[in-house]
């Protein structure tokens, strides 16, 4: 038994409770075992290195303890305390917070790694360099996500003449560089080669609209974990390269996702700039006609002689934090005998599920909170539908108008119900700047104000 | 307004216009509803119910005269007299057969909508007649083959032998076709069909009968949504086709039919004298002249080698409880499409092309036929001359071209990695290992993520790659300060990671319950 076949024991152990800790996510049931598998799989991980650190260290026991539990204790804290504090309507902006972390650490993980070893071969030289590359995007891309998810970066795309120019040469330069501190490592070309990371990842998410954050944001998750599988190769660590792996497809995958719940293409997403195909098409403004307003007194008497309610919140709704008001008015309605639903489109509001949550959070039941696809068929039979915040999700366009910047986007079909009401605040269009012709069809009426005020005022009319 | 749903004076009309059920549904666009008393007698709906579900009972006067009617019949000429001018009439009216019957109804003042007319759009489809019985109608031909049928349909080892699978062969797949495939196969038949659309091929396979190609077959992509007739050349590969499926079926369902034409004649005498004795033959287009040489319509045939030939054309209506709630529910829909307001006054807007295809007379000028309503997605190409065979638009070579090129794509891939993974250190080439399994198990893992916990995963994908804390711990305790230093922070941020995501996503899950 030697300390080494410990710590890799220990690292097998971490690996597969980590597997467990995803696979648990595939169901509500077995997700908060899932959840502890992955807390005892990092336990084991860190206690084993912990050890093997302070069996290794150069600058004795002591010291290395201090050394090692203050950063550890102290990032602890701000992490629980931050986690703690978070609303659920932030919980966007705290996960891209999160990724900035990760690249940052594998940044200074990729320095670390060149300073601290003795002989650099190419092979090492080089993972450092892609290392360092892919932290340094995912930590300037993430900030820049944070920026706009968190509304202290304006959400509109940087829309740089010949960006996808800029991208491709400062991307070869990048790699360039890596080749250069390859052949002749020197902390000049490490460092060149994260100041351009740093620059490629903010330009590239700067020039991607705040409607398209869902994708940047799990795009970024991809990122943060091929930069903790780089960071494997480095250090020669198995467990990094499994986990950065694990994140890296998972992060892919919902971005795949999502992509294909938006019709868009992966890579024109990536490059950035939805405005393109708006601005020719956002010329011609079509005249839909008027559109019809009512009062909540109105919304609650139609609701009452429903029989059929289906709800179809978007991010309108998190930015009202009207998801309390909206679980209460769930309850009262489904007292009274009637049969209340929710529709979740998939790229409804900025973070895949982030729906879910949300109404999780209010207490509403799961079981009858569906996908787009479960609950599209039954609009017809459906009495009342509540759009609460949502607007580009259920625009008939997409379907109707093949020439719209949203066209072939599966949409809920909402407008095939008996009467929808919509919850807005003005007559602005949606993220994708489309105007919504759900708005002026008969069927429709329009609610104006705050969202939670008026179902609110709803709830206290019935 | 008044709808009034008289009695059908046919014999061996058996179906309603409106059941109780329907009768309820109008009666909530805001229309009154009268009904002629036994109306709904041989579609086993009673008086009493009707009169429950909130109707009037009313003699045969009062509902001719009543300010819309709805019959399934089209009117004699003495019914036309008892209606009112002004008044609307919906009905299957056939006015691309009948033009002297839309005549007299416009002469008579009356706004006539004829269900037969629906244009095939889908949006139209919730009130298409045609569908809807021939939906019911296919069903019952594989019955009624089957009564006829001295088999089973299920294939069965048994102690007492094997009994072989009944082999049905459909010819045309719209919607009667694939009922009927649909009912066969649930009967346990082994089921081929064809039809002249190429498109809808994939229909075919949905249903789960096996579509049979005709050799070079032009691509006929319909721009209405009904078949048209074949080419000389395609004809004669078809006979080939329908001569070689009949011999070998047990059961033939034939549904072909073109619009406003006599149906095409798919089988001659000689391919029926060809067939097995036994076999059955139901010819569902038997009423515009039918699919086979010896059918008679309403008869049944029995060929000198023991071929039955049914040529039923009353199929639907022999479910006729069932067929006159379609029948009405396709109603229904209608008046709903031409109430908006819901408060019992129709309005028809003729900008609205369902509502234009369908209204045939109206206020004393005949509106039939309709502009053309071009919807299928079909281009409007030129016709093929030079090429008479298009492959791009057969879907199976698209499909092998896209496997080839993945399969091309993927050995490119594997050759690159060969090259360069034998100039890489062995050791790489392990953690190369690793790291191809853990993207292969995690794409298994997270597909199977619920889309609701998609949140949740990312805080705790999050959390478990804050793991890179594990490099950075060991490089805390490094002669080198600046090494240390780097580390440190480091190990800070990556643990704020760890436990801000693992509390987070714990902070998530918790609130997801179940009722």
């Amino acid at each position: 038994m030697t300390m080494l076949s410990i710590i890799q024991t220990a690292y097998l152990l971490a690996a597969l409770l980590f597997i467990l800790a995803l696979a648990g996510l595939s169901r509500h049931e077995s997700a908060k075992m899932g959840n502890l598998a992955g807390m005892v799989g990092m336990t084991i991980a860190g206690a084993a290195t912990v050890a093997y650190a302070l069996d290794t260290s150069q600058r004795g026991m002591l010291l290395t303890t201090v050394l090692l539990f203050v950063p550890l204790l102290v990032g602890s804290a701000i992490g629980l305390w931050r986690a703690l504090r978070v609303e659920m309507t932030g919980m966007p902006e705290l996960i891209a917070m999160l990724h900035s972390f990760v690249g940052l650490a594998a940044v200074l993980v990729g320095f670390g790694s060149y300073l601290d070893a003795g002989t650099n071969d190419v092979a090492h030289l080089v993972e450092v360099g892609l290392g360092v590359l892919i932290g340094a995007y995912t930590f300037t891309g993430s900030v820049v996500a944070f920026g706009k998810l968190s509304g202290r970066m304006a959400s509109k795309p940087l829309m740089l003449p010949q960006r996808n120019l800029l991208n491709l040469a400062m991307l070869l330069l990048a790699l360039a560089c890596c080749a250069w501190f390859a052949v002749s490592p020197t902390i000049w070309a490490l460092v060149l080669v994260a100041a351009l990371g740093f620059a490629l990842g903010f330009h590239m998410v700067a020039s991607i609209g705040g409607g398209d954050m869902p994708v940047v944001v799990s795009m970024l998750n991809s990122y943060s974990g091929w930069a903790a599988a780089a960071a494997g190769f480095m250090l020669g660590n198995d467990l990094l390269i499994i986990t950065g792996a694990l994140v890296g497809s998972s992060g892919a995958i919902l971005s795949y996702i999502m992509c294909k719940a938006m019709n868009r293409s992966f890579i024109s997403v990536i490059l950035g700039g939805f405005g393109e195909g708006a601005g020719a098409g956002g010329g011609e403004a079509r005249d839909y006609g008027e559109h019809r307003e009512a009062q909540a007194d109105e919304v609650a008497r139609l609701l009452g002689e429903a029989k059929s309610v289906v709800i179809t919140p978007g991010y309108g709704m998190a930015v009202a934090q009207a998801q309390y008001p909206v679980a209460e008015l769930t309850r009262t309605l489904r007292t009274r005998g009637v049969k209340v639903r929710f529709g979740i489109h998939p790229v409804a509001g900025r973070l895949p599920g982030h729906m879910n949550v949300l109404l999780a959070e209010a207490k509403v039941p799961y079981d009858i909170v569906l996908e787009m696809d479960e609950i599209n068929d039954d609009f017809d039979d459906t009495d009342v539908v509540l759009v609460i915040g949502a607007n580009d999700t259920v625009n008939p366009a997409a379907l109707d108008e093949p020439g719209s910047p949203i066209a072939g986007m599966p949409v809920l079909e909402v407008w095939k119900a008996g009467t929808v009401v919509v919850f807005k605040r003005s007559m602005n269009p949606g993220y994708a700047g489309v105007q919504n012709p759900l708005f002026f069809k008969e069927n429709t009426v329009m609610l104006f104000g705050d969202a939670k005020q008026r179902v609110q005022d709803i709830i206290a009319s019935l | 307004m008044l709808i009034g749903v008289p009695l059908e004076t046919r014999p061996s009309q058996t179906r309603v216009a409106a059941t109780p059920t329907t009768t309820a549904q109008l009666l909530r666009l805001g229309y009154e509803v009268v009904v002629q008393s036994g109306a709904g007698l041989r579609s086993d709906f009673r008086d009493e119910a009707y009169l429950e579900a909130g109707a009037h009972i009313c003699s045969a006067e009062e509902a001719w005269s009543a300010d819309v009617v709805f019959t399934c019949d089209p009117p004699t000429p003495a019914e036309v007299a008892r209606m009112r001018r002004g008044a609307m009439l919906v009905s299957m009216l056939d006015p691309q057969g009948r033009p002297e019957l839309v005549q007299a109804l416009a002469d008579a003042g009356i706004t006539a909508m004829s269900l037969d007319a629906v244009p095939r759009i889908s949006r139209a489809q919730s009130l298409d007649v045609l569908s809807s019985m021939a939906n019911i109608a296919g069903y019952r031909a594989v019955i009624e083959a089957a009564e006829e049928f001295g088999g089973v349909f299920n294939g069965q080892v048994t102690a007492a032998g094997k009994m072989p699978p009944a082999k049905v062969f459909v010819a045309g797949a719209g919607v009667a076709g694939l009922a009927a495939i649909g009912t066969a196969g649930a009967l346990g038949a082994q089921v081929r069909a064809f039809d002249v659309r190429p498109e809808v091929g994939e229909q075919i396979e949905s249903m789960g009968a096996e579509f049979v190609e005709v050799g070079a077959a032009d691509t006929e992509v319909s721009s209405d949504g009904y078949a048209k007739e074949m080419s000389q050349d395609q004809a004669a590969l078809a006979a080939q086709m329908y001569a070689v499926e009949a011999a070998a079926a047990d059961i033939v369902i034939t549904t072909a039919q073109i619009r406003g034409r006599p149906a095409p004649r798919l089988l001659t005498a000689d391919m029926i004298a060809a067939m097995k004795p036994g076999s059955v033959i139901i010819d569902m287009a038997a009423s515009t002249g039918g699919n086979t040489e010896l059918t008679v319509a309403d008869q049944r045939v029995v060929t000198d080698n023991g071929v039955t030939i049914l040529g039923w054309s009353d199929l639907a209506a022999r479910l006729p409880r069932q067929a006159s709630q379609l029948f009405g529910t396709n109603l229904v829909n209608l008046m709903k499409l031409i109430t908006p307001e819901k408060d019992g006054q129709p309005v028809l807007d003729f900008d609205d092309e369902v509502v234009r295809a369908m209204t045939v007379s109206h206020q004393g000028s005949v509106l039939w036929p309709p502009p053309p309503v071009k919807v299928s997605a079909a281009p409007a190409l030129p016709p093929p001359e030079i090429a008479p065979v298009k492959p791009a638009v057969d879907p199976a070579v698209l499909a092998k071209r896209t496997q080839q090129r993945t399969l091309y794509s993927v050995g490119l891939g594997l050759v690159l990695f060969a090259v360069l993974g034998s100039f890489m250190p062995a050791a790489l080439l392990t953690h190369f290992m690793v790291l191809m399994l853990a993207i292969v198990v995690g794409y298994y893992v997270i597909s199977n993520v619920s889309h609701a916990l998609h949140t949740p995963l990312m805080a705790e994908t999050n959390a478990i790659s804050g793991i890179i804390m594990v490099g950075a711990l060991l490089q805390v305790g490094s002669s080198n300060l600046a090494v240390t230093v780097l580390a440190m922070v480091a190990v800070l941020i990556a643990s704020i990671n760890v436990a801000g995501g693992f509390v987070v996503t714990r902070k998530m899950l918790v609130m997801f319950r179940r009722d």
